[in-house]
Parts: C-alpha cells; sequence; structure tokens
C-alpha cells in the first residue's frame, strides 16, 4: 500500500516537472516569438522613408530602388496592409506569406541579421565584435558589486540597529538613489581629469574596465548589500543558528559558514536577474566611456546613425541574452532549493 | 522593555545580536518615519519649485551669454553657470517641471491601465487571466524595460509625448501584476462572497469591496514607479532619447555637462543635475519603502 502511494507521489511529482518544464519552454517560445515581432514590426512606425533617410533627398530614384531592393523594403511590411488607392481610400489587400516579416524570420533562422543600413556589413559581425566587451563589462561590474555588497551587507545585518548599520543602509540608498550616468560622468571627473590616474573613456588598457565596471556594478552592489543584509537578518533568528552557537561555535563560524550560506540563496536570484539588468544598463555606461559594446553600436551606429537593421539586431541580441541570463538563474535557484523545484 | 510585535517565547539569548535586534526595533521604526517624512519634505519642495519655476527662477532658462560660460556658483548665479553661459539655477528648477510631469503622468496612466486589467484578470480568472498574466506578464518581464523604452523611442523618434507614452506601455504590467495579485487574495474573503450573496453586480463588487482593499500596495507601487519614471526620463533624455536638448531636462543637462573640457571647467555643470535627480529619486524611494513597511506589519515586525 504504502509502496504504491509512493509511485504514485514520485508519478505525481514527475507529472508536474514535465508539465512545468513544457509550460517554460512554451512562455519562452512565447517570448521570443513576441521579441523578434516586435523588432520586426516596430521599424514599420519610423517615421518616414528609411531609404530617405539613410541616402538623402538628393539621391536619384534608381539609388533608391537599388537600396530598397537590396534590403528588401520594396517588398509588403505584413501579411496585409490597408494601403490608399487613387481615390485615397484604404483597402484590405492580401500579401500572402512572402512579406518582410516572413523575410526577417527566414534570415534569423538561418543565423543571419540582414545587412547594416550604413555600410553593407553583416549585422551579425557588427555584433559579434561588440559582443565580448559588453559581456566583460557586465561580469566585472557583477564582481565588483559582489566583492563589495556581501562583506558590507554581512557588517550591517549581524550589527543590525548601530552606527554601522545605518550609514550601510545610507550608503547602499545613495548607490540605488544615484543613477549610472552622474555617477559615470563624476568617477571621469575625479580619476580621469582632477587625478589623470584613469583614461576618461576606451577600451585600449586593462585599466579601462575599471571606471566603467564600477559605475556599472554602483546600483547593484547597493541592491546586493540590502538583500544581504536583510537575508543575514531573517537568517540569524533561525533555528539552526541557535544550534551552532549552543555548539560553542564562533560566532564568526557561525555567520560566514552557516548563515551566509543560506543567505545567499536569494541573492543569487538577485544576481542572476540582475545580470540581464546590467546588459541593458550597459548601454548607458557605454555610452559615457565610449566602451565599444552592445550599447554603444545600438546607441551610435544603430539609433544615431538611423541604422534601423542594426537596431534591430542589437535589440535582439540583448533581449535574447537577458532572456537566457533569466532562465538559467531559474534553473540554478530551482536547483539550489528544493523547495520550490515543482511546479 | 516590553518586546514589541514578536512573540516572548524564544527568550532572546544573551548575544549582541539578539539584544541589538530587538532594541533596535522601536528605533528603526522611528527611523523609517523620519525618512519617510523626509522624504515627503523633498516631494513638497520639489512640487512647489515645479510649480512656481517662472517666478523661482531668476534667469531665463534658454538665455546664453558666451562672455559669462564656466562660472562658478556664486550670489549671481547660485549654480554657476554652463558651456553656454545659461545660469545653472534656473535651468534646475524648470527641470524639475518635466520631471515631475513625466513621472506623474507616467505613474497614472500606468496604474490606471494596470489596475484595470489586473483586477479584470484577478477578478473573473480563466482565458482573461491566461492570457494576461501567463502571456502579457511573462513577455513584459522577459524584457528589460529600459531596452524596450529604447527601442520603440529610437523607431518612434525622440521627443517628450513618445518617451511618456514608452514609459506607460513598459510601466502598467506592475501595476497590473500587484492588482492581480491582490484581487485573487482579497476576492476569497467574506464579505466579498457575502456581498455576492446579496447579489451585488461584478462591476459593485469589483470597485467598492475589493479595489479598497486592494489598493495600499499600489500607492507603494505608484511611489517608488515616481522613482523610476525620473530616473528613465533622465536617462533616456542623457541618451539623447527624450526630452530634445534645448530644453531644460536633468539628463540633457548631465549630457551637456560631460564632455571632458566643460568637465575641466564646470564640474558644478554636472553636480547640480545630479543631485536633483538623485534628491528626487531618494525622496519618493524613501516615501516607498517607508510606505511599505507602515502598511505591511509582517515587514515591520521582522
Amino acid at each position: 500500500m504504502s509502496l504504491w502511494l509512493e509511485c504514485a507521489a514520485v508519478r505525481t511529482n514527475l507529472r508536474y516537472r514535465i508539465f512545468g518544464i513544457l509550460r517554460r519552454l512554451l512562455i519562452l517560445l512565447l517570448v521570443v516569438w513576441t521579441v523578434v515581432s516586435l523588432v520586426t514590426l516596430l521599424i514599420e512606425l519610423v517615421p518616414g522613408d528609411p531609404a530617405v533617410a539613410i541616402l538623402g533627398e538628393q539621391a536619384t530614384p534608381e539609388q533608391f530602388a537599388q537600396f530598397r531592393e537590396k534590403h528588401g523594403l520594396d517588398r509588403p511590411p505584413f501579411f496585409f496592409s490597408f494601403p490608399r488607392d487613387n481615390n485615397g481610400e484604404r483597402h484590405f489587400v492580401w500579401h500572402g506569406a512572402d512579406n518582410r516579416y516572413t523575410d526577417y524570420w527566414r534570415l534569423l533562422l538561418k543565423g543571419d541579421m540582414g545587412l547594416s543600413f550604413r555600410n553593407d556589413r553583416p549585422v551579425k559581425d557588427l555584433i559579434l565584435e561588440r559582443y565580448p566587451a559588453t559581456i566583460e563589462l557586465a561580469i566585472v561590474a557583477m564582481l565588483i558589486a559582489i566583492l563589495i555588497a556581501i562583506p558590507l551587507g554581512v557588517i550591517a545585518g549581524t550589527n543590525r540597529g548601530t552606527i554601522i548599520d545605518n550609514v550601510a543602509s545610507v550608503v547602499a540608498l545613495l548607490g540605488i538613489s544615484l543613477p549610472s550616468f552622474v555617477i559615470g560622468p563624476m568617477l571621469v571627473y575625479i580619476f580621469a581629469v582632477k587625478l589623470r590616474l584613469l583614461s576618461p573613456s576606451g577600451r585600449f588598457d586593462w585599466s579601462d574596465i575599471i571606471l566603467p565596471a564600477f559605475t556599472l556594478g554602483a546600483a547593484l552592489s547597493a541592491i546586493l548589500t540590502r538583500m544581504v543584509r536583510s537575508s543575514v537578518i531573517e537568517e540569524l533568528n533561525e533555528d539552526y543558528v541557535r544550534t551552532a552557537r549552543a555548539k560553542g561555535l564562533s560566532e564568526r563560524t557561525v555567520v560566514y559558514k552557516h548563515v551566509l550560506k543560506n543567505g545567499l540563496i536569494p541573492v543569487v536570484t538577485i544576481l542572476g536577474l540582475q545580470l540581464g539588468v546590467l546588459l541593458a544598463g550597459a548601454i548607458i555606461t557605454e555610452k559615457i566611456f565610449g566602451w565599444p559594446g552592445l550599447g554603444l553600436l545600438l546607441v551610435e551606429d544603430g539609433i544615431g546613425k538611423r541604422d534601423y537593421r542594426v537596431v534591430q539586431g542589437c535589440v535582439l541580441v540583448i533581449s535574447m541574452t537577458y532572456i537566457i541570463a533569466n532562465l538559467l538563474t531559474d534553473m540554478v535557484y530551482r536547483w539550489l532549493d528544493p523547495r520550490i523545484r515543482v511546479g | 522593555m516590553i518586546c514589541r510585535g514578536g512573540p516572548p517565547w524564544p527568550p532572546q539569548s544573551a548575544t549582541s545580536n539578539a539584544g541589538a535586534a530587538t532594541e533596535g526595533r522601536p528605533y528603526n521604526d522611528l527611523r523609517m518615519n523620519r525618512l519617510t517624512i523626509i522624504g515627503l519634505i523633498i516631494v513638497a519642495v520639489l512640487v512647489l519649485v515645479a510649480l512656481l519655476a517662472p517666478w523661482i527662477a531668476p534667469y531665463d532658462v534658454g538665455a546664453t551669454d558666451l562672455a559669462m560660460r564656466y562660472l562658478p556658483p556664486s550670489a549671481a548665479h547660485w549654480f554657476g553657470t554652463d558651456s553656454t553661459g545659461r545660469d545653472i539655477f534656473s535651468r534646475v528648477v524648470f527641470g524639475a517641471r518635466i520631471s515631475l510631469q513625466v513621472g506623474v503622468i507616467v505613474v497614472v496612466v500606468s496604474a490606471f491601465i494596470g489596475t484595470i486589467l489586473g483586477a479584470i484578470a484577478g477578478y473573473y480568472g480563466g482565458w482573461v487571466d491566461r492570457v494576461v498574466s501567463g502571456y502579457v506578464f511573462n513577455v513584459f518581464l522577459a524584457f528589460p524595460g529600459l531596452l524596450l523604452a529604447i527601442a520603440m523611442v529610437a523607431f518612434l523618434g525622440a521627443g517628450l509625448n513618445k518617451l511618456i507614452l514608452a514609459l506607460c506601455i513598459i510601466g502598467w504590467v506592475g501595476y497590473a501584476r500587484l492588482i492581480r495579485g491582490q484581487v485573487l487574495k482579497v476576492r476569497e474573503y467574506d464579505f466579498v462572497q457575502a456581498a455576492r450573496a446579496l447579489g451585488a453586480s461584478d462591476a459593485r463588487i469589483l470597485l467598492i469591496h475589493i479595489l479598497p482593499n486592494a489598493i495600499q500596495p499600489l500607492i507603494v507601487q505608484a511611489s517608488l514607479g515616481m522613482a523610476g519614471a525620473v530616473l528613465s526620463e533622465a536617462a533616456l533624455s542623457f541618451l539623447g532619447l527624450g526630452v530634445p536638448p534645448p530644453a531644460p531636462s536633468w539628463g540633457v543637462m548631465i549630457e551637456e555637462a560631460r564632455d571632458l573640457s566643460t568637465l575641466q571647467a564646470a564640474p558644478h555643470a554636472l553636480i547640480f543635475p545630479g543631485i536633483a535627480i538623485a534628491l528626487t529619486v531618494l525622496a519618493f524611494n524613501f516615501i516607498g519603502d517607508g510606505l511599505r513597511e507602515y502598511l505591511d506589519p509582517r515587514q515591520r515586525a521582522r
């Protein structure tokens, strides 16, 4: 009887898990579909003609036609449209599966992202060139944030209510409230203009990453400090802490071996979710420091020069990285904390 | 001392940590309240400054005077002048208008849309809920909000109205999710069942019985949302995707102050708008955090 019950329990558990995985896969597919649809359809909202924006008003009709043909802009935008006829009335026209929306999907499935409007280079190559710099920046920023946040959070949490805690809390609040585009130029002023220790922009020397990474990591370290603090406070009230103390372990061992280990579980989730936020935040940081990553590509080459293919590619790649980072976080979280594995 | 909020058992051990945890509690309450009050005062001052900007600002925001560029703070120019000789104090004062305007519109519109959709999804459940919470929430949360705003503004073109539109589109989801969760909880309460048994209509149950009980966390979210909207406006304007340059947006001012020659000659052109942004964001965060602790006794007792 009990064996049968156990088997049934295992079976239900398995069914839940498979259902949960399938559900998340479905959501993932929906998200990817939405993102791709958004970047393909948003380009249709561009006021005016991209060809005119790129080539200028004085280009010849042949040049326009050639440009439109090369980038597939002469094809219908979507499955259907409502063009005006000669009398100025709109009519529903069905274009079929042969349109720009399916064109972009076809390109993506071939592992391609089209050609840059400006210099005819494949967008994929442009992105691959810039991608490592962004990832490098995000990872170093995260490491800096962790190195600041864990000691600060532990000290604040174990000394709750004291002056140390208050100072740490105020510093953390400042870090959250000061946006990167204020911190960044201030760091440039202090370290590049006044002290002349570091260069204000670019990515040539190993030390060039310090300022951008610190700028990008500042907000994260503030959020993490608060997380670690409240996590430590919460864990300190648990029974196992009393047991550990009763065993005669030193306070140091209790905090660093027991409390921190359990307290870091929610922090790991935040870290993973924040990796995506860092990627988005990197857009601003890269602009401040001229860091040649995806964000700079998006803002300067894409938006600045109205190269919409580059904008599409960058938005797509940044959001995909964000989605994958979230997915991995979710998996790590489930693996760390078996209580939430089901469902 | 009387132990508030916690059970008397287990007795607190004599170690310093536990002592700090109990004795710190009333003090902590007081501190949070004080921060909330500071936040409220800052916001009140900001609102006054924004409303009275034309009377407070001593100079014209657009008046350039190349003979007066890079002046340090003085009695005539409280915050100094920028690279084209414009008075920074006047520009910061008028910048409060843009920031608060964007913040209020974005928060009101996205809270309104979010509340309606969240309440409908939570109350009716079924396929509406499955579409809204299963698809819309997941998709919007799978996307970095700032990136979506940047992408939208990139395609739509820069400008105040488009910026507000973009921020509303990314903003409403948070409110919808919050209200949906609240409605799911409140709809099971006895007084809702009683109202239904008495034959109240769905609209009446939602508006009179459920929403007033679900609205508290919305205030917290709105306060934090103001901070987020002010930050996003400044960020997008900084990137050149928000309010176009001659306008005295704080983000634009920082962007104009950050090139090396201006930094060298007039760091105050960066510092004052930076302080304005930080103070505004800090104030709304104080209010949001304070209200959250005040409204959620579970968190307060911890």
